[in-house]
């Protein structure tokens, strides 16, 4: 007979492991990436695709050749990644800032810090950032969705225009007043579907909500920071638009605008940047609404979710310490 | 209406092979190893010397110390040698080997299985009893009984709670005591009640012991004071804090014993013991102990003699199968792999489990993702993420302020890890290293 | 051009108050250290490696010049050439000592212990050791997991892939002490070097019964004491069935290596023994 292992206690193990909540994770934005391919056509899948290969050379070389530890590809964290990344640029991306972004995201948002589990920033809104300062005018030109499967570029004057929070943010600074803003904003049907100028992925807020409940079914993530994120973005808005409703536009046009479904689902979920305690995410997710509507509403840009996203980010070491578990017998 | 605790805990699979196995007697051996350290606390002093002639039941080691226990040979005939035998990790113990002739009990032992329902000894004389007759805990953690029912001056005992939860998976002796000897064990309860001076016992059962519940329920009713209480399937309810705070829904104090909220936790193998000890006036010689795992032929739960080498009942239970690769004195989440097979039987095995190769390998650890389950599911309300962390960097006072030393090793955290990280290796570690610390500060 | 003026003298105003108040409390809380500090600092290594058994080496430094005297410190790695230089500096006596060495007293590898279980958990022989007794059964012998050379700071150790046992590389080895403290089965002793670097001890640290130590072992030190009585100097003591040669009485005569029958005791750096006591000569003469 063979010789007898022995080991410490436990002996036999959960069937929980880091691969199975990664492709799952990734299986949950599969319906938002169709979505993107639809609206967006080719040149979606080919941002999607040079993010996916990109990261995955990337982190393989790094630890393989840098770290000089057995390369972690397989579980699917830099595909999540690269296609958070991918989901926030627009469709006309010219391919080598797709590759710089994911570069930047992986390799110095991602590995430096010494790899999966160990990065104090989201690496995907980290890659953003740093391809909105590098390339400004690329990231910031929306081409219109609908047309699916034509051309590559679309960033041809008459086929870009605004996204719905740009458009509310240059009329009211324009001068329009609430009336003018809210006629040249697509319905709430097509903001709910997709139909809308943005970002590869935040566009449908149906198909994120669908990988987001697949999420919360799987137990892959829970309900705490979802909620609270849209519940305090939601009644922040909510009360400056019962205050003024000719200076702040309504909650719901809010959630479903820009990149909020995507970042309360999928961002701000991610474990490895978000606080460990129940109140903790709590108090994570409040901090990201607010932040997200103030920059909205008073901040440069259109856009808050990422900005907040990482500003939280910054505070979860400190949550963790002044927030612990409830403690048996104390 | 199921009960179950709050904080943490998880569901492992219960794999519960030998449920339908009868008792199987197996018969005394013929040279048993009687260890002398068989309990928490001090090791037992022999009373005997090589050449002595023992009968079966008859004192072989005392307790010197306040918390020890004392040891009675489980077979009649000649103590070969006082020497030192390997334990199941492979240090070696103290021990009192005994070469068997015959099976002559001592005088006044009644090995006959009539029940006896009177109970004629006294308060005083039934926490005796259970001293002489070196009862420990029988669910595992094998603490001397007699120190347990002391209750401390100026306490005072309201509840007696029976642990029949059985958490571990695979374990199955306890089940099986309760479905063949059910109406001695209350008789048991009924004597620890009177022996405590309270008038309430609740039996925990785990819910995927419906026919033991069914079977005591009815019992009980000829008892009054004693309620069986069905529990939610959830480990670690069978660890004494958690399963007080399910029955009761009262958390023990960090650092105190159950004594403290009025409660009184025995192993239902414990009180079977204790009936045997007090109505048959039969020490503690034997026990059951179930011999499971996938791959064994024939699941089974022995009644077998204290000191049977553990290698004769995994023979009787089929022999061990083909291609295993560890086998674990005790359930999967606590017990201990053990180095061979000739480690004899003691009053704590409760199990034998069988592994094979697949099963015996841990799985590859990788970085912590921060996911943060093993807090979700540390039934302590500990960080173990925290705590591994800092041990991973020898920042003991870290551990220490973190409330490590509450720690119960009840492995749950490592069960859940997503990344397979070592969890409770380190926190032992971080336990070990604080103990000494708190150890050096008291001198 | 007068904004730049303005400017300019602004901000160079404001330099110069912050120059002056630096100034003021660095006086005010100037913290007072003798130079023989920093005198005794300059000789000394500067591996903060801990050998000397104090935080650091400028906190060595401290402790000498506090002291006045050398009698309890040494810098293991400076090791004597320091000694000197100190002394002479501080004006004060000091004795030079013996240098000394890192020693694996196991011989336990994969061939003469073969392997009875395999041990899967943290890769680290402080959790292998509170585990069980060892993949080999010998419950004193070297798990072969690396503590004592992940502790090493001068890269004087290597973990011997053929054997499962750590080597050190003698001429490396400051004798610091870290592996010693790192061995939770107290296997590594720090021994004498010798006479051009001669040494002689008894590679086991095994305390069971010879039968017992035996079974597990091909080399084990199985206490029958041979060698006590072969000793010329007395320098060897069995206590708990184990011998041990006290390195300062050792005349490193090699009576009692040929003695073993268990080739239990090594001899470190001896030259080849002549033709008519070739045949008593072992495998554990290392040259």
């Amino acid at each position: 007979m063979n010789l007898l292992t022995v080991s410490g206690s436990p002996h036999i193990h959960g069937n929980q492991n880091v691969n199975k909540i990664m492709w799952q994770v990734v299986l949950a934005m599969i319906p938002a990436m169709l979505v993107s391919f639809w609206y967006f056509g080719l040149s979606s899948i080919v941002l999607t695709f040079i993010a996916i290969i990109g990261a995955i050379c990337v982190e393989y070389l790094i630890s393989k050749f840098i770290l000089k530890t057995p390369p972690t590809i397989h579980d699917g964290s830099a595909v999540i990644t690269a296609i958070l990344l991918a989901f926030n640029v627009p469709s006309s991306t010219p391919w080598w800032q797709m590759l710089i972004g994911i570069t930047f995201a992986i390799a110095i948002a991602k590995m430096t810090y010494g790899g999966l589990g160990k990065n104090p920033f989201n690496p995907a809104l980290a890659g953003r950032v740093f391809m909105l300062i590098s390339f400004p005018v690329d990231m910031t030109t929306w081409p219109k969705p609908g047309l699916p499967f034509n051309t590559m570029n679309f960033a041809v004057d008459g086929l870009t225009g605004p996204t719905s929070l740009g458009i509310v943010k240059e009329g009211l600074a324009k001068g329009d007043t609430m009336a003018q803003v809210t006629s040249q904003l697509p319905d709430y049907g097509q903001m709910f579907m997709g139909q809308i100028g943005g970002s590869l992925g935040e566009v449908s807020a149906a198909a994120l909500i669908l990988g987001g409940l697949f999420l919360l079914v799987r137990k892959v993530i829970t309900w705490h920071i979802p909620v609270s994120f849209l519940l305090s973005a939601f009644v922040f808005a909510g009360i400056l638009y019962l205050v003024d409703p000719t200076q702040y536009i309504d909650p719901v046009f809010h959630l479903l605008a820009g990149g909020m479904m995507l970042g309360a689902f999928f961002m701000a979920t991610d474990m490895v940047t978000s606080p460990m305690s129940v109140k903790g995410q709590i108090l994570f997710g409040v901090g990201c609404g607010v932040l997200t509507i103030l920059i909205r509403v008073w901040g440069a840009y259109p856009e808050g979710v990422s900005f907040a996203i990482l500003i939280m980010n910054a505070f979860t070491p400190l949550i963790n310490k002044g927030f612990k578990p409830k403690s048996f017998g104390r | 209406m199921l009960k179950t605790f709050k904080i943490g805990g998880a569901h492992p699979e219960e794999s519960k092979y030998s449920a339908n196995s009868a008792i199987e007697v197996i018969e005394a051996p013929a040279t048993v190893y009687v260890m002398m350290n068989q309990n928490l606390g001090a090791p037992s002093v022999p009373v005997v010397a090589k050449g002595d002639k023992v009968k079966t039941g008859q004192l072989i080691a005392k307790g010197e110390a306040f918390i020890s226990a004392a040891v009675h040979s489980p077979v009649s005939g000649v103590v070969e040698k006082i020497d030192a035998w390997t334990d199941a990790s492979g240090y070696r113990k103290p021990v009192v080997i005994i070469t068997r002739e015959g099976d002559e009990w001592a005088e006044g032992i009644d090995t006959s299985d009539t029940l006896v329902k009177e109970i004629k000894a006294s308060k005083e004389e039934i926490i005796d009893i259970i001293k002489n007759s070196g009862i420990v805990g029988l669910g595992g953690a094998t603490f001397p009984t007699h120190v347990k029912m002391a209750v401390p001056q100026g306490e005072i005992a309201e509840y007696l709670i029976i642990n029949a939860v059985e958490c571990e998976p695979y374990l199955t002796s306890d089940h099986r005591l309760m479905l063949e000897k059910g109406e001695e064990i209350l008789i048991g309860v009924q004597i620890l009640m009177k022996a405590l001076n309270v008038t309430k016992a609740i039996i925990g059962i785990e819910n995927n012991k419906t026919d033991a519940i069914d079977h005591l329920t009815g019992i009980a009713k000829n008892y009054p004071g004693i309620a069986v209480q069905g529990l939610t399937v959830k480990y670690p309810q069978g660890a004494e804090k958690q399963l007080i705070a399910a029955v009761l829904n009262r958390q023990v104090p960090s650092g105190k014993l159950p004594i403290e909220v009025g409660c009184v936790v025995q192993n239902v193998g414990t009180t079977f013991a204790v009936y045997e000890a007090v109505q048959k006036n039969k020490p503690l010689v034997e026990r059951i102990v179930t011999v499971t795992g996938k791959k064994v032929s024939k699941p089974s739960n022995f009644k077998v003699r204290i000191g049977t080498p553990v290698s004769l009942l995994i023979e009787k239970a089929g022999g061990i199968p083909e291609g295993s690769g560890k086998v674990i004195n005790g359930g999967p989440m606590m017990g201990k792999a053990m180095i061979n097979m000739d480690v004899p039987v003691t009053k704590g095995t409760s199990g034998l489990v069988i592994f094979d190769e697949k099963e015996s390998k841990r799985p590859v650890v990788a970085n912590c993702i921060r996911c943060a389950r093993c807090t979700m599911v540390c039934p302590m309300g500990l960080q173990p993420f925290l705590l591994a962390g800092a041990m991973e960097h020898d920042n003991v006072e870290l551990v220490e302020k973190n409330h490590v030393m509450d720690c119960m090793e009840c492995g749950t955290c490592h069960y859940t890890c997503p990344s397979n990280r070592p969890l409770l290796d380190m926190l032992r570690l971080g336990k070990s290293k604080v103990g000494e610390i708190i150890r050096s500060r008291k001198n | 051009m007068n904004t730049i003026i303005l400017a300019v003298i602004v901000l160079s105003a404001v330099g110069l108050v912050f120059a002056i108040i630096i100034y003021g409390v660095d006086l005010k809380f100037q913290v007072f250290e003798d130079p023989k500090i920093d005198v005794v600092a300059e000789f000394l290594p500067g591996a903060n490696c801990g050998g000397c058994g104090y935080a650091g080496c400028r906190n060595f430094a401290e402790a000498i010049v506090k002291a006045g005297n050398m009698d309890s410190l040494f810098c293991p790695v400076g090791g004597n050439a320091i000694v000197k230089d100190i002394s002479a500096a501080l004006g004060i006596e000091a004795v030079e000592r013996a240098p000394q060495v890192a020693v694996i007293r196991c011989n336990g590898s994969l061939a003469n212990a073969p392997q009875k279980i395999k041990y899967d958990g943290v890769q680290k022989c402080s959790f292998a050791h509170s585990l069980s007794s060892g993949e080999t059964g010998c419950p004193n012998g070297c798990l072969g997991l690396g503590d004592c050379v992940e502790s090493c700071q001068f890269d004087a150790m290597y973990m011997d892939k053929a054997t499962g046992l750590p080597i050190i590389i003698e001429d490396k080895c400051t004798s610091c002490g870290a592996c010693v403290k790192s061995c939770p089965r107290k296997i590594i002793e720090l021994r004498n070097k010798g006479p051009k670097s001669k040494r002689i001890f008894v590679s086991c640290v095994n305390t069971e019964k010879g039968v017992l130590s035996k079974k597990n072992c091909a080399v084990a030190c199985i206490g029958c004491g041979k060698c006590v009585k072969s000793c010329p100097h007395d320098a060897i003591t069995l206590v708990n069935n184990l011998a041990y040669i006290n390195f300062e009485k050792c005349k490193l005569c090699r009576k009692c290596v040929t003695e073993c029958p268990t080739t239990a005791i090594w001899e470190i750096n001896f030259p080849a023994r002549k033709a008519e006591t070739a045949a008593t000569e072992n495998e554990n003469s290392v040259n």
